[in-house]
């Protein structure tokens, strides 16, 4: 058949399954965002004993499409003095960077011998720093463009926090990628598939001469856990990199403890104070969707991206390659759920608190965590 | 005399503030397993559950006209509350009971006898003032209604909730 063949040449074999699985990631991602809405409110309720949405649908599991249908419905408002184009800008520039982070990060092994991941970059964790700190640009333009104090503020606010934070975020990574030796996202999870996860280091290898078994359709394979001295010495370095990582993260999504942004109770909602309809609702799903990537992006670096013990990967048959999708997104629901139950038990940091804690604590420990690991790296070589 | 606040001694541990924050998470994760395990009293599902069995005997609901077991109308349109209503909720239009009627001696019936409930304050001096026993407040608290005339409660509407009531004084019957 011609036409099969047309779609197995390599570069338009590469350009349809890219396209299917850019698509399929958005849908997956966009539905997660408005689950993570969900849970958002019923994380919070449960924690203040409260019951939360249970009117539309079972759980009030169809309270995203009611809040989506509402958003949609309302009149999109825009008020007197605001300058137009960048108010109707910044909610996409807020949305984009969120979206475009999605595009390195391997959330799974392979399917069908297509690597799961959209854009496999070498410089993988860059593009992920580059990307993600332009969402800044989209509340900065929303707080001055809408011509308001609070939104200002927000802005204002926004702008200094991320000159608290970037600083800890970028640095406290850099062990990761000298104990790799590598950006690319997808060689760092290969590497923790074989040497252990970065907060884990305890490894499930399958040994070449291992046999494997076929029941029914699943392919299952021996395993022979590894420990050793050495990647229990790198553990410490990696637990205050990924401490300080996580934390910079929770500056970077704008979350509790450090939504200085937004913070509701001070500023009426911060930048997104004069927004109404699905100006707003972008805002919001940009904010989500930033929390999912960046949560991938913690899951991918630190706790093994789609690696779970004794589970093979894609190659050992697609059920596993689905599985280790289902396992990455677990795992990031997992990560989410820690960022809502952090939001409901710490109060707000003032942006002076924050500037001084990035400033004065997580930047010396995340330069201090450089030379630690290089000096562990050094003593193991020689 | 100034009083002098001890300021506490904190440990290296205590100023890192890992414990206070761990002890935070721990005690939002309790509510919350607490109530995933169901253990939580949590408020009232409103419209589903209601207070209704718990409400108390003297409870100011909605006013209401009532019939006795004669099926007589008790309202002899004396105006009364028309004139104590505080917020003046109450219009009564009355008028002449006919000659036929068994009950003539009572002269008077409301034509009309309205009581907008947008206005109404639930204070109960009609049913204070009411020398009839004829206009009560009962339990009905959910009022509610999507016009404004649909709040004003007409004859036929405080009849519908006041029903019937048994026990009341006589003093139009025969012989009394």
């Amino acid at each position: 058949m011609p036409s099969l063949d047309l779609f197995l040449q390599p570069e338009i074999f590469l350009v349809w399954t890219s396209v299917l699985k850019t698509s399929v990631i958005l849908g997956i991602v966009l539905t997660m965002v408005a689950y993570s809405v969900w849970a958002e409110r019923k994380v919070s309720a449960f924690i203040q004993d409260r019951v939360g949405p249970n009117r539309v649908g079972w759980a009030g599991l169809i309270q995203p499409v009611a809040d989506g249908v509402k958003l949609l419905l309302k009149e999109n408002f825009v008020p007197a003095g605001v300058n137009k184009l960048y108010f109707s800008l910044a909610p996409s520039l807020a949305m984009i960077p969120a979206i475009l982070v999605l595009a390195v990060l391997p959330f799974g092994s392979s399917l069908f011998n297509v690597p799961m991941v959209i854009a496999d970059l070498n410089v993988g964790v860059l593009w992920v720093f580059a990307v993600s700190s332009l969402g800044v640009y989209g509340i900065v333009l929303a707080g001055w463009s809408s011509n308001s104090k609070y939104p200002f503020l927000g802005g204002i606010r926004s702008s200094s926090q991320m000159i608290s934070y970037e600083l800890a975020l970028g640095l406290s990574v850099i062990p990761v990628f000298m104990i790799t030796g590598t950006l690319n996202l997808g060689e760092i999870v290969r590497y923790q598939v074989e040497n252990g996860w970065m907060v884990f280091p305890v490894w499930f290898t399958s040994p070449p001469e291992a046999a494997s078994t076929t029941i029914g359709f699943l392919e299952t394979i021996k395993f022979s856990v590894g420990m050793s001295t050495e990647k229990m010495l790198l553990w410490i370095p990696m637990m205050i990199s990924f401490v300080v990582f996580m934390i910079a993260m929770f500056a970077e999504t704008n979350r509790v403890p450090f939504d200085l942004p937004e913070a509701e109770q001070e500023l009426v909602g911060g930048y997104h104070t004069e927004y109404s309809s699905m100006r707003f609702a972008l805002f919001f799903l940009g904010e989500y969707a930033a929390m999912i990537a960046g949560a991938g992006v913690i899951v991918t670096l630190f706790l093994g991206g789609w690696s779970l013990p004794f589970v093979p990967d894609g190659s050992h048959g697609w059920f596993w390659g689905l599985f280790n999708i289902g396992t990455f997104f677990a795992k990031v629901a997992a990560i989410i759920f820690f960022f809502l139950w952090v939001r409901w038990t710490l109060p707000r940091f003032r942006f002076d608190q924050l500037m001084k804690l990035g400033w004065y604590v997580f930047f010396e420990v995340a330069l201090a965590n450089i030379f630690i690991t290089a000096g562990i790296l050094a003593y193991l070589k020689s | 005399m100034a009083t002098v606040v001890q300021r506490p001694k904190l440990s290296l541990l205590e100023r890192s503030y890992f414990p206070a924050l761990l002890g935070g998470l721990w005690i939002t994760i309790k509510h919350f397993f607490k109530m995933m395990a169901g253990r939580t009293h949590v408020t009232m599902q409103y419209p589903e559950q209601r207070w209704d069995s718990a409400m108390p005997e003297w409870y100011r609901g909605a006013p209401t006209l009532v019939k006795d077991e004669h099926n007589r109308e008790r309202c002899v349109a004396c105006q009364l509350c028309e004139f104590i209503c505080p917020p003046r909720a109450i219009t009564i239009k009355p008028g002449e009971l006919p000659g036929d009627s068994v009950w003539v001696k009572v002269e008077k019936y409301p034509e009309k006898f309205d009581i907008d409930m947008i206005r109404c304050i639930y204070c109960g001096l009609c049913e204070e003032v009411c020398p009839e026993q004829a206009i009560f407040l009962r339990k009905d608290y959910s009022i509610t209604g999507l016009t404004r005339a649909e709040m004003v409660h007409d004859k036929a509407k405080l009849y519908e909730l006041g029903g019937v009531m048994d026990g009341l004084v006589h003093k139009w019957n025969e012989k009394k």
